[in-house]
């Protein structure tokens, strides 16, 4: 095999490519090759029937989702480094075919590929498209991309001066006129306000040159969130004699900054009919914050409303998301939906054993006033640090095993651990 | 020890669980096993032949950890009593449950062993006689169920035991041995 001349992408553990600081995937199309026309070197990979992403900075191509299995990278092509995408000629054979886009690399004398420095030579590549989807669409977007060189204006420091940002604002679309792309939460909410004013008419551009200012300090602001969270996350290995109150306040802050948000969110008009494979694997990888800090299991309805949340602005339906949920028996995700049989459903680390939970109820039962008096769900609750309607349905699955029973009475519902089972007919009296 | 009158409760009366009817298919079978242990013992203590559910009955509830029996689950325990033939009720509406600690049968033998006992294989008595004379005195017969002891009886005469004829009075009836 020979070198590799395109960068890796690493997979996160659902199989969906790890993005750069602000990337967000366009458009997805699947059973796509990448095949170069003229690669003398050998060293352009074999890329066959894989899933193509096109970000604002990347195309990204992953091997297909069935055998993903154990694969942890794809390949990525800095949109930075094409040098040309070659309009698509309607031809007769064309119709036959399968749909074609073609676009020129530049690659360095080593045979790697080159966002800036000497440009050694440059080879054509072609996009086969052999799935589903929309050609024109695909093109139209990639070529978007492209001309809207979003990687340069990140390498240079945003300074917010209303000039710059004043200059050019005819780009339209993803982009805004300082190169902010989509963002979630406060960005997002003033893209999408900015995107109306831009398309009602442009005569108020003026008049609205403060809300470019106010966005210029808006990234500023997402990006000091995550500096922050960066920092706090790193915090307490270094400082572990901080106070229990510190502790908490700063546990507040990074809850803060985790509900900043998904920055690339996976769409309907994104991912197309790769839409729920694709929104399941991004599930997959945002659950496991959440389902570790509540302490393995967690509610749908509460996975829900943070996922939701950390999207912003495109929500999703809870069909989605049960769909979502649904696929991951066919992905090697660490994760599962479990239904309880009282209908209610939850996610869960498959890892997740209910012996463990079981262990914890019956020392609570076991204990001297839990005897005399039973435990309550809110009980349990507390003492297992999850939602009391979770902690009930522990407790109906401990009771369904026999380790517990019930005790209906006025003062309400409660848990015993279950003697049945030992109380002797012969020493009734004892 | 707590008490019920003069009967001695056991320990897990005092069991909140205990009087919660259990959904679990194992736990409820042993529950149901105990209710109908001590429902059988607390009536053959106590002399009692006839529970009404719907009428206060002591062993159906602890005012000591203030639990008591539910209906559904009185008519559970009672209706397990009635499927293994020590119970009968007594209506179709389940309101009123006879209880057999001893099994029809079991009170046919304790008839004959109580005339053999007394010499009074050929001799006639009344039904009242049987379950109210000075010979049934200290004998398991004394203050029975009417009913009972006359489905007892009913099964001897069917054995040629003995022959039920009506009495000079109308509500009562006499029996005569032929042991």
């Amino acid at each position: 095999m020979a070198g590799n001349c395109l960068p890796a992408v690493d997979l996160t553990g659902s199989g969906r490519p790890v993005f750069l600081p602000n990337e967000i995937e366009c458009s997805l199309l699947s059973s796509v090759d990448l095949v170069c026309e003229d690669d003398s070197f050998g060293s352009f990979p074999h890329l066959k029937s894989g899933l193509l992403i096109l970000t604002t900075h990347r195309l990204l191509w992953i091997p297909d989702a069935s055998v993903t299995t154990g694969i942890t990278s794809g390949s990525s092509i800095p949109l930075g480094a094409i040098t040309h995408i070659f309009s698509s000629k309607k031809s007769l054979k064309s119709i036959f075919a399968s749909p074609r886009v073609r676009f020129q690399l530049s690659l360095s004398s080593d045979g790697r590929v080159v966002v800036s420095g000497p440009v050694s030579r440059s080879v054509v590549v072609t996009i086969v498209m052999r799935g589903k989807g929309d050609c024109d669409v695909f093109l139209a977007k990639f070529w978007e991309n492209w001309r809207a060189r979003v990687w340069e204006t990140e390498s240079v420091p945003s300074s917010s001066s209303i000039s710059s940002s004043a200059l050019s604002t005819n780009s339209g679309g993803l982009y805004s006129s300082d190169g902010l792309v989509r963002m979630v939460g406060v960005s997002g909410i003033l893209r999408k306000e900015q995107e109306m004013w831009e398309s009602t008419d442009k005569s108020l551009q003026e008049a609205f040159q403060d809300m470019n200012a106010l966005m210029s300090k808006a990234k500023e602001m997402v990006m000091l969130a995550e500096k922050m969270r960066q920092k706090l996350l790193s915090g307490p290995n270094s400082q572990s004699d901080k106070t229990s109150d510190e502790m908490g306040s700063k546990e507040e802050m990074q809850d803060w900054f985790l509900s900043v948000g998904i920055v690339s969110p996976v769409t309907k008009e994104s991912a197309g009919a790769l839409y729920h494979q694709q929104l399941s694997r991004q599930l997959a990888d945002f659950v496991r914050i959440p389902l570790d800090r509540a302490g393995g299991v967690i509610n749908l309805i509460d996975i829900y409303c943070l996922f939701n949340r950390a999207r912003g602005t495109e929500l999703i339906s809870p069909d989605d998301l049960l769909q979502a949920c649904s696929l991951w028996e066919k992905f090697d995700v660490p994760i599962m939906l479990r239904k309880f049989d009282s209908g209610v459903m939850v996610i869960q680390n498959k890892t997740h054993s209910d012996e463990e939970v079981f262990a914890k109820i019956k020392i609570l039962v076991t204990k001297p006033d839990a005897l005399q008096a039973g435990i309550s769900a809110s009980d349990a609750a507390m003492t297992l640090g999850i939602a009391p309607a979770m902690a009930k349905e522990h407790l109906l699955t401990a009771e369904s095993k026999g380790l517990l029973c019930r005790d209906i009475s006025p003062d309400g519902f409660r848990f015993y651990i279950n003697l049945f089972p030992e109380i002797d007919r012969d020493d009734m009296y004892l | 020890m707590q008490k019920l009158g003069d009967f001695k409760v056991p320990q897990f009366f005092n069991y909140p669980p205990y009087f919660t009817l259990q959904p679990v298919r194992e736990t409820r079978e042993k529950q149901i096993q105990l209710w109908k242990d001590l429902i059988l013992d607390y009536c053959r203590t106590q002399k009692i032949f006839v529970i009404g559910l719907e009428e206060e009955f002591p062993l159906f509830s602890n005012p000591v950890i203030e639990r008591s029996l539910s209906h559904e689950a009185r008519e559970a325990f009672l209706s397990a009593l009635v499927s293994e033939g020590r119970a009968e009720w007594m209506d179709k509406g389940h309101r009123k449950c006879l209880i057999l600690w001893h099994r029809i049968q079991d009170w046919a033998d304790i008839i004959l062993g109580f005339v053999k006992d007394n010499g009074l294989e050929d001799s006639v008595m009344t039904v009242e006689e049987i379950r109210s004379g000075t010979e049934c005195r200290g004998t398991e017969l004394q203050g029975m169920d009417r009913t009972i002891l006359m489905r007892a009886l009913k099964l001897l005469e069917q054995k040629g035991k003995l022959a039920i004829f009506k009495g000079t009075s109308a509500d009562d009836e006499g029996v005569k041995f032929s042991i």
